[in-house]
């Protein structure tokens, strides 16, 4: 069976982000692996050590950089990486055509992809990859066991948590809790070097035309009050409740 | 018309839904066509005659696959629906289920994505999107190129609507198809009995490392929470320590809230933590450490022992 993981690449969390005129300036920041997608890429791994007959294949679709997240991924221990090399700024669902081609065109039976994505803030993109390929898919999901071709998978329903049993192929996105994702180790780094990384031109793998256009960004800076309370604790507690009563207006009077 | 998906549960309206109809009604409006609802269910006619009384159109579509919340059935009905009656817009609201069932409905509508949003405009003829991105670290105008559109509008954010309208409930028929029915939903799990829900909470409690440990949770979360009629919230720390259950965990990696009061007691205030919660109206800060992120993005921030501030509040609240 071959596997998929798909990955972005996004600015680490603790990156500083600054503003620009046009947008939103992410030169210096640091780039990483979406923590997300991290999830995906161990639990193919695990299924493979787990006996599955299986390839892993780490798929990107982004700019030059990326290529560093498929090599961290190889490093994990992905057989090999395919890059569709795009420097457009395409919404997530023109990104899942774009990857839903490329599962097509690797006959693969079972995608991972992050819950939610670290750079558009968006969980779109494994339903909608599902949805091109007509598969089901089950998002936030925090166990998973393959039995034959069929999957059982617990995931995050609107209330709680719930069980969806569906046959491959199909589509899961990850989250935390799946399972904690390995380190890759120097020697499997060294290793990874000579896996195969293959590089593709968006425009050889599919022709898409963004559906959005981002108009403007900010950095968001939300007006807080920032006011600290000071005193003995029962008279603070009088102080907040009064602030949160009278000034701030959310509790009951 | 622009389409409103309303989401119900356990026999109510869900009050995203209500939020839903608020965002696709002003749509409506700004488009210059007319809202129309839409409840599909097993057995949810009771529940279109309720949601009459906000939308003066609804359609109603009862299937006994639809028993279960399952985003292909749902993607079948709604884009169905959608296409008969020729929808410039699809309204979700952008909890678990209307984040899970978008993206499908647009990718089968071949429309763009407008996701988890906080506004809504028309400029000219297109629809123009206020929302998050970056981990919440930016706010983004988004302008869909296209119509018919689909949208997803974050939770707490709409007011709700006026009711005494008094709309009429048309049933309506669609076909789901064999490839939408493949998925069975089993078992399920829901948060201890008594629980407020944590996406639709009016004020949430969450506690980090620095309430100590589970006992913590127990002693001054709980209390807190329910003096307040809160929900129950945690940091990733937490749940990483095993103190509590992943449901409760607030950040990049777990839910996104926006209540109008967040109280975080003992948190330090990671970006992987504030990403999930800084959509709250107001936020209260209760931390020993004064250097802790947490108070950049508080507006009442208490440097204290939340051992000793914690009770003297729920006194307070409980008189």
């Amino acid at each position: 069976m071959k596997i998929v993981a798909i990955l972005k690449q996004v600015p680490d969390a603790e990156s500083r982000l600054r503003a620009s005129a046009s947008g939103v300036d992410l030169d210096g920041v640091t780039w990483v692996m979406d923590g997300m997608d991290e999830y995906g890429v161990e639990e193919a791994l695990r299924l493979r050590e787990g006996g599955l007959d299986a390839e892993v294949v780490a798929v990107a679709l982004g700019p030059d950089r990326y290529e560093e997240a498929l090599r961290t991924a190889l490093a994990m221990g992905a057989d090999r990486a395919i890059h569709i090399e795009s420097d457009e700024d395409l919404d997530p669902i023109s990104q899942a055509k774009v990857l839903a081609r490329v599962v097509e065109d690797e006959g693969a039976q079972l995608v991972f992809t992050g819950g939610k994505q670290a750079d558009w803030d968006s969980s779109a993109l494994g339903p909608a990859i599902a949805e091109f390929l007509g598969w089901p898919h089950s998002d936030w999901s925090t166990q998973l066991e393959l039995a034959g071709q069929q999957v059982r998978v617990r995931h995050d329903a609107e209330v709680g948590t719930e069980v969806l049993q569906f046959p491959l192929p199909g589509v899961i996105t990850t989250q935390q809790g799946l399972n904690e994702p390995r380190y890759p180790t120097l020697p499997n780094i060294m290793k990874a070097k000579r896996k195969e990384l293959k590089r593709l031109p968006l425009g050889e793998v599919e022709q898409v035309e963004a559906r959005t256009e981002i108009v403007s960004q900010t950095l968001e800076e939300r007006e807080r009050r920032g006011r600290i309370l000071e005193g003995e604790p029962a008279q603070v507690a009088q102080q907040l409740v009064q602030l949160l009563r009278d000034e701030a207006g959310v509790l009951a009077k | 018309m622009v389409l409103i998906v309303a989401e119900h549960a356990d026999g109510q309206l869900r009050k995203s839904a209500l939020e839903a109809v608020t965002a696709g009604t002003r749509l409506a409006g700004e488009l210059g066509v007319e809202p129309v609802a839409l409840i599909m269910g097993r057995d949810v006619s009771s529940l279109a005659q309720e949601l009459a009384g906000y939308v003066k159109d609804v359609r109603v579509v009862e299937h006994d696959a639809l028993g279960d919340v399952r985003a292909q059935t749902w993607t079948a009905v709604v884009s169905a629906v959608a296409q008969e009656l020729g929808a410039l817009a699809v309204v979700f609201s952008a909890g678990r289920v209307g984040l899970s069932v978008a993206p499908r409905v647009a990718v089968r509508l071949d429309a763009p994505l407008l996701e988890d949003v906080t506004e809504l405009q028309v400029e000219g003829e297109q629809v123009v999107a206020t929302r998050l991105s970056y981990l919440s670290r930016v706010t983004e105008r988004v302008k869909a190129r296209r119509l018919p559109v689909v949208v997803s509008v974050t939770l707490n954010v709409m007011p709700l609507p006026e009711t005494g309208v008094s709309g009429s409930v048309q049933p309506m028929s669609v076909d789901i198809p064999e490839a939408d029915q493949v998925v069975s939903v089993g078992e399920r799990s829901l948060p201890e009995g008594g629980r407020v829900q944590l996406e639709e909470a009016k004020a949430v409690v969450a506690g980090g490392r620095g309430v100590g440990g589970p006992d913590g949770f127990s002693n001054y979360v709980e209390p807190l929470a329910n003096a307040l009629g809160a929900a129950v919230a945690s940091t990733r720390a937490v749940v990483d320590a095993g103190w509590r259950e992943y449901e409760e965990q607030v950040g990049q990696t777990g839910k996104s809230v926006s209540p109008d009061l967040y109280i975080a007691l003992g948190i330090s205030g990671a970006v992987q933590h504030l990403s999930g919660m800084n959509r709250s109206k107001v936020v209260v800060a209760i931390n020993k450490d004064g250097d802790a992120p947490i108070f950049k993005a508080a507006d009442y921030g208490v440097v204290s022992d939340l051992g000793q501030v914690v009770p003297e509040i729920v006194k307070i609240l409980k008189k």
